[in-house]
């Protein structure tokens, strides 16, 4: 039983109908209206991209699904690709008659590769219904989907650093603009969108815009799909609006009387108790779905040290500021767990934190000092002059 | 499904370090193709696409900068030249972001200089090593970069051992990872710009760092030695082995006799070592620093440029002939120069099946060495063992040519040291000398006549027009100045990558005497348009040897000069760091315009070069004495690493 | 590697850049086949690799050093992946490493010598409600325990033959 009562209640290909009976122009228009935002983390708004890869003059175009979920406890896309296979590849073939793009692919985290014979499976189905390939459903649509294999690196999450990987090269972001909707695989425009934003997008198509912006808030539109594990009754999968408290999901998770919850993964925010009145939404704190509960009893400097030595890892190594940044940051983190980290050098690393909040390259160099700068605001009193080694 | 498409691109650098093409903005203000942004309240009307970088250069406001180079791609990855452009959150490479409306960039905020500092202070907290004990002391852009942020302190602390080994296993280039500042210019340059890719980035966050194919020793890899990624790196993390001391320790040694040869490319730019604007010739002045510094002669390589021009033309006219007169199917032509060793080995390792092609005539350089230890010793009466040859280059690759094996055809090294722009500049202000201030004074007898035709060589096109130059006249019998005015052949000079001329032969005249032997007439030529191409870099020689391979345009050439330096030996890798392409056209200026001033302009003219020929190569060019000392043979090596 | 060898994975090679493409966009899949069924990439397969899609041999280098699946020094038949994120972490990753590598002898990052198994840690695969979580080759475990390590392992071990059992003297060095 699919932990996802929305995406269940769906009618299979219904989105699609409707998009092959819209026109390119209305089927965007929808999209925009709904007010989607991607939902992996960034959240761009999904329609305005989808109208400029569009509006992008070129004979060859690419839809990209950014399978590379590699965010710490974020598991919902897994979970999406299990039960709703279907859905998404639908949101990929919407999409690809939208921009005008003949060509899917599937960039699947090679953690998941024991998903792919599944994967497979389902879109040689789809072939064999007519839903993809040529004439799809018996119209003029030409799509088809293929899957490439990631190869173990987070910064893949990035989408101009997935194109790299695509493309056969290191996966190091690159410089923006241009943006892939007019440079993209290839140096085609190219829509990389999450499995779930896809998934979405396909809801909307068969339900309206309307029914879409009937939940959630006003600039975070609809329902989300959240990953939520730590020290909580009920870890897994769970459909929540935007805008839902962290109070109110804490509740819904069994995680009453947590310390601290980390929403966004170790690139988000470490919320207090004294904040859990909070919304999650991208007006107050945005996320991709991950949800990580932390108990009274967690030592928010050993978390800290996880989440550091996390981006010291997965860095691509290529800007300045976050190669050697985020390692400044982890040493940094086991001065204080030794007790031996003066205020003015702390003060120093707050600093450089805020320099990679903007100056790094991308998103990684830049979201990576926020779980350090929020520990450091919101539990100060944990920190200072320790007076055990416990590195 | 169908299989994945192919990629297209023309740039072999990976997306991450390029701008790419640019959207047309559909913004009102971008009308006609330009915009007009605003830095640092300035308006300055550009193209669309222009990145903030040269927009900022156009109004004269600077921007520092670390990973960007004028002869490279685009990068974006050091944060140094950050700036802020209104209503975006986030700090933007000003090198990379291409202004495509009418922003509003700010270039010295709070925010930037704070990213500036940090960067630096970063970059210091993995720098291992001090300014005074390294070669790049006063010429090192980090170091710059620190003092213009005024650093005097180490914010995030300063290594205080070592975290690599330094490679020396090279000749020519070494590398010392400990100074690296991961900006890439070297991987930009091997790989993008001279294309024979043999550095990359490996590894991951951190833990990345630059290095060759499974770490193997730069030794025992596919380098040519072109030592241009020396030229572009911004520290001392690559640098060219350098061997002043044992020369000086020859110099010292009463019983060793040493003899320097001088090229015209270092005569053109060591004046950058001194302060001196590039493109600012002290070919005399040097001379006396020499003498000064206690070299025993002074030779001007110009004179065995002149002779490779008689040995490798008559090379040439053989080749023709047999081709056109003796209908021979396997001759091998086009011929390729051999000058160039960063351009020779570069053919050795990708393109071994066309060693037939190059000629056998040997570098000026090294004709010199063999020259040297043999005429010149036995004409004033000193034993060669008791002789050291240097040799002033422009060149890194030199280096290595000077210690192939087969480069002993004197009987002894015939060029026992390589010595670069740079490393002279160091012997000469370690003498205490002052260069630019000095008294001007000749070359020393039997080599001492400063020609065109050699002086030209250093440029890209050079060796083509004082081959041309020899080539028409004793072909012809024509003056050059009748054909190209003041005997300058400009359709050969030039940066372009890759030029192609032809030159059709109309008429002809006698055989002058040093060819007579060889053959009777002209008449076989007459008629004959002879092609030449002119290729610098190995880029450009890559394209053109994949032409030849595809039997184009370039497969029925008759001769092509290739240099393995974008630019020609003006670019050389042991040239004053730094280099562009404004430096190199300023040092090709003097060339030419020295070469201009000069009374002897045609290698046939040289009467050093007529004397050789009398006394000593007396059965004339390509004889057997010639072959002897003056022609060499190359070594297939393939791209294949063990 | 014998002559032979190299002839055939040469021709493998050249089978899988006729199948993927001669062209960059190639090189991750086909050095995942590779990587999938000989366990490393050595030089050799490297050098073909980059002569069949007209890149540098430093090239391909770099960018199979740059993935953790690619460029790792595991080659085991078994590459054994742990998570240490924060969500295993707080649920007992810990405990279950110091009995992996009890059980095996190795430290993470190394290949026992019978080249059965390799340790290797990995970050967050997207098991967090599971964990602690390993992969094993491709497949995955989760809520792995101490306990559980030591039938993991055996079932792996039971794929070489009945017989194959832990060794006896096995010592943490």
């Amino acid at each position: 039983m699919s932990p996802l009562p929305t995406f269940s209640s769906m009618a299979p290909e219904a989105g699609l109908m409707q998009a092959l009976a819209l026109g390119r122009p209305d089927i965007i228009e929808e999209v925009k209206l709904s007010g989607l935002k991607g939902r992996g983390g960034a959240g761009f708004p999904t329609g305005m991209k989808w109208n400029f890869a569009a509006a992008a003059q070129a004979e060859v175009k690419f839809v990209i699904c950014n399978a590379d979920e590699g965010e710490p406890g974020t598991f919902k896309d897994r979970v999406i690709l299990q039960d709703h296979a279907d859905l998404v590849f639908e949101g990929m073939t919407i999409a690809g008659k939208a921009i005008g793009a003949r060509e899917g692919i599937v960039f699947l985290r090679g953690e998941y590769t024991y998903l792919r014979p599944h994967l497979e499976a389902v879109l040689a189905q789809r072939r064999k219904k007519k839903l993809l390939g040529k004439e799809i459903l018996g119209g003029d649509l030409e799509f088809d989907i293929r899957i490439f294999m990631g190869a173990g690196a987070y910064i893949c999450g990035e989408e101009t650093a997935l194109i790299e990987a695509l493309e056969g090269f290191r996966g190091e972001p690159r410089n923006r603009p241009p943006f892939p909707v007019n440079t993209g695989f290839l140096g085609r425009p190219s829509v990389v969108n999450n499995v779930e934003t896809l998934a979405s997008a396909a809801c909307i198509l068969q339900k309206g815009a309307d029914w879409w912006k009937a939940t959630g808030t006003e600039h975070s539109t609809g329902l989300k799909i959240f990953s939520v594990s730590g020290d909580c009754g009920k870890p897994g999968v769970y459909e929540f609006p935007m805008g839902i408290t962290v109070a109110q999901l804490l509740k819904e998770v069994a995680g009453e009387g947590a310390k601290a919850v980390q929403v966004g993964g170790a690139s988000g925010l470490c919320i207090p108790a004294s904040q859990f009145r909070r919304a999650i939404a991208f007006e107050d704190i945005p996320t991709g779905g991950s949800i990580i509960v932390f108990g009274q009893h967690r030592d928010m400097l050993d978390v800290l040290h996880n989440f550091l030595e996390f981006f010291v890892d997965e860095s691509c190594g290529q800007c300045t500021p976050c190669r050697l940044g985020n390692r400044k940051l982890l040493e940094g983190v086991e001065l204080l767990k030794e007790g031996k980290c003066s205020m003015a050098y702390l003060q120093e690393l707050c600093a450089l934190g805020d320099t990679m909040q903007i100056a790094s390259k991308c998103g990684l160099g830049q979201s990576s000092p926020s779980a350090f700068l929020s520990v450091v605001k919101n539990f100060r009193e944990e920190l200072m002059g320790r007076t055990y080694s416990h590195v | 499904m169908s299989p994945a498409p192919t990629l297209e691109t023309g740039s072999r650098a990976p997306k991450s370090q390029q701008s790419l093409s640019i959207p047309r903005s559909n913004s009102e203000e971008a009308i006609g193709g330009t915009v007009t942004a605003s830095i640092n309240g300035q308006p300055v009307k550009v193209p669309l696409g222009t990145t903030i970088l040269a927009a900022a250069q156009q109004v004269g406001i600077r921007i520092p900068t670390l990973c960007h180079h004028p002869d490279l791609c685009v990068a974006g990855v050091c944060r140094v030249c950050v700036v802020e452009v209104e209503g975006q959150r986030t700090l933007q490479a000003a090198c990379a972001f291409p202004i495509t409306s009418p922003i509003k960039v700010l270039t010295h905020t709070q925010k930037v200089r704070q990213t500036r500092r940090h960067v630096i202070d970063l970059l210091l907290s993995e720098h291992y090593g001090e300014c005074y004990a390294c070669g790049r002391n006063n010429n090192c852009e980090l170091q710059g970069l620190a003092k213009e942020y005024g650093v005097d302190f180490f914010r995030f602390g300063h290594p205080d051992k070592p975290k690599f080994e330094i490679d020396r296993s090279s000749y020519s280039v070494i590398r010392d990872n400990n100074k690296c500042v991961l900006c890439r210019r070297c991987v930009r340059t091997c790989i993008d710009l001279q294309e024979v890719g043999t550095i990359e980035v490996v590894g991951r966050s951190d833990q990345s760092y630059i290095t060759t194919f499974k770490d193997k020793p730069l030794g025992e890899v596919v380098c040519i030695n072109c030592g241009q990624c020396i030229n572009r790196c911004p520290t001392g993390a690559l640098r060219a082995n350098d061997p002043t001391d044992e020369v000086w320790a020859a110099i010292d040694d009463p019983n060793k006799h040493v003899v320097i040869q001088t090229a015209p490319s270092p005569r053109a730019a060591i004046g950058e070592c001194f302060g001196l604007a590039p493109g600012s010739p002290l070919t005399f002045e040097l001379n006396t620093a020499l003498r000064m510094c206690g070299f025993d002669r002074i030779f001007d390589t110009n004179f065995t440029a002149d002779l490779t021009i008689i040995e490798e033309g008559t090379e040439l006219i053989l080749r023709l002939h047999k081709a056109l007169v003796g209908k021979d199917p396997n001759i091998a032509l086009p011929q390729f120069t051999s000058c160039s060793p960063g351009w020779v080995k570069y053919l050795e390792h990708f393109y071994a099946r066309y060693i037939p092609n190059l000629s056998s005539a040997k570098s000026p350089q090294q004709m010199f060495g063999a020259v040297i230890k043999t005429y010149y010793a036995q004409k004033h009466g000193v034993d060669p063992k008791d002789i050291v040859t240097v040799a002033l280059m422009p060149c890194s690759a030199k280096k290595f040519e000077c210690n192939r094996s087969e480069m002993d055809d004197s009987g002894f090294k015939d060029v026992d040291y390589g010595l670069t722009t740079r490393e002279l500049a160091k012997m000469i202000s370690e003498a205490g000398l002052e260069l630019p201030k000095l008294p001007k004074s000749d070359f020393d007898a039997p080599f001492g006549t400063a020609t065109g035709s050699g002086v030209i060589f250093g440029a890209t096109g050079g060796v083509m027009e004082a081959a041309l130059r020899t080539v028409i006249e004793l072909v012809t019998g024509l003056k050059v100045e009748d054909l190209f005015e003041k005997a300058n052949i400009i359709p050969v000079r030039g940066f372009e990558g890759v030029k192609y001329v032809e030159l059709p032969i109309t008429q002809v005249g006698p055989v002058p005497d040093i060819l007579k032997h060889l053959v009777p007439d002209w008449e076989w030529l007459k008629g004959v348009t002879l092609k030449v191409a002119v290729a610098h870099g190995t880029a450009n020689a890559k394209k053109v040897m994949e032409d030849i391979k595809a039997g184009g345009k370039f497969s029925e050439c008759h001769f092509i000069e290739f240099m393995g330096c974008p630019g020609g030996c003006i670019g050389g890798g042991g040239q004053p760091i730094p280099t562009s392409p404004k430096i190199r056209t300023a040092r090709a200026k003097a060339i030419y315009v020295e070469d201009a001033a000069y009374e002897v302009r045609k290698s046939h003219e040289n009467p050093d070069v007529l004397t050789i020929y009398k006394e000593f190569l007396t059965d004339g060019p390509c004889g057997r004495r010639s072959h002897e000392l003056l022609h060499t043979h190359y070594t297939p090596r393939g791209k294949y690493i063990e | 590697m014998l002559m032979t060898d190299r002839e055939r994975l040469a021709r493998e090679i050249k089978g899988l850049a006729e199948k993927h493409g001669h062209s960059r966009t190639s090189l991750i899949p086909i050095v995942q086949e590779i990587k999938h069924k000989y366990r490393k990439i050595d030089d050799f397969a490297m050098q073909v690799i980059a002569d069949q899609l007209g890149l540098h041999p430093v090239e391909v280098y770099s960018v199979v050093s740059f993935y953790a699946f690619l460029g790792s020094e595991a080659h085991g038949k078994f590459i054994i992946r742990l998570c240490r994120t924060i969500s295993c972490d707080m649920q007992g990753k810990e405990r279950v490493m110091r009995q992996m590598e009890n059980d095996l002898g190795i430290r993470f990052g190394e290949t026992t010598a019978d080249g059965k198994f390799s340790l290797e840690w990995a970050n967050c695969m997207g098991m967090c409600d599971q964990g602690p979580a390993m992969l094993v080759n491709e497949r995955i475990y989760t809520h792995v325990t101490p306990e559980k390590v030591h039938e993991i392992l055996e079932e792996c071990r039971r794929s070489f033959g009945v017989h194959a059992t832990e060794q006896k003297e096995v010592y943490l060095v």
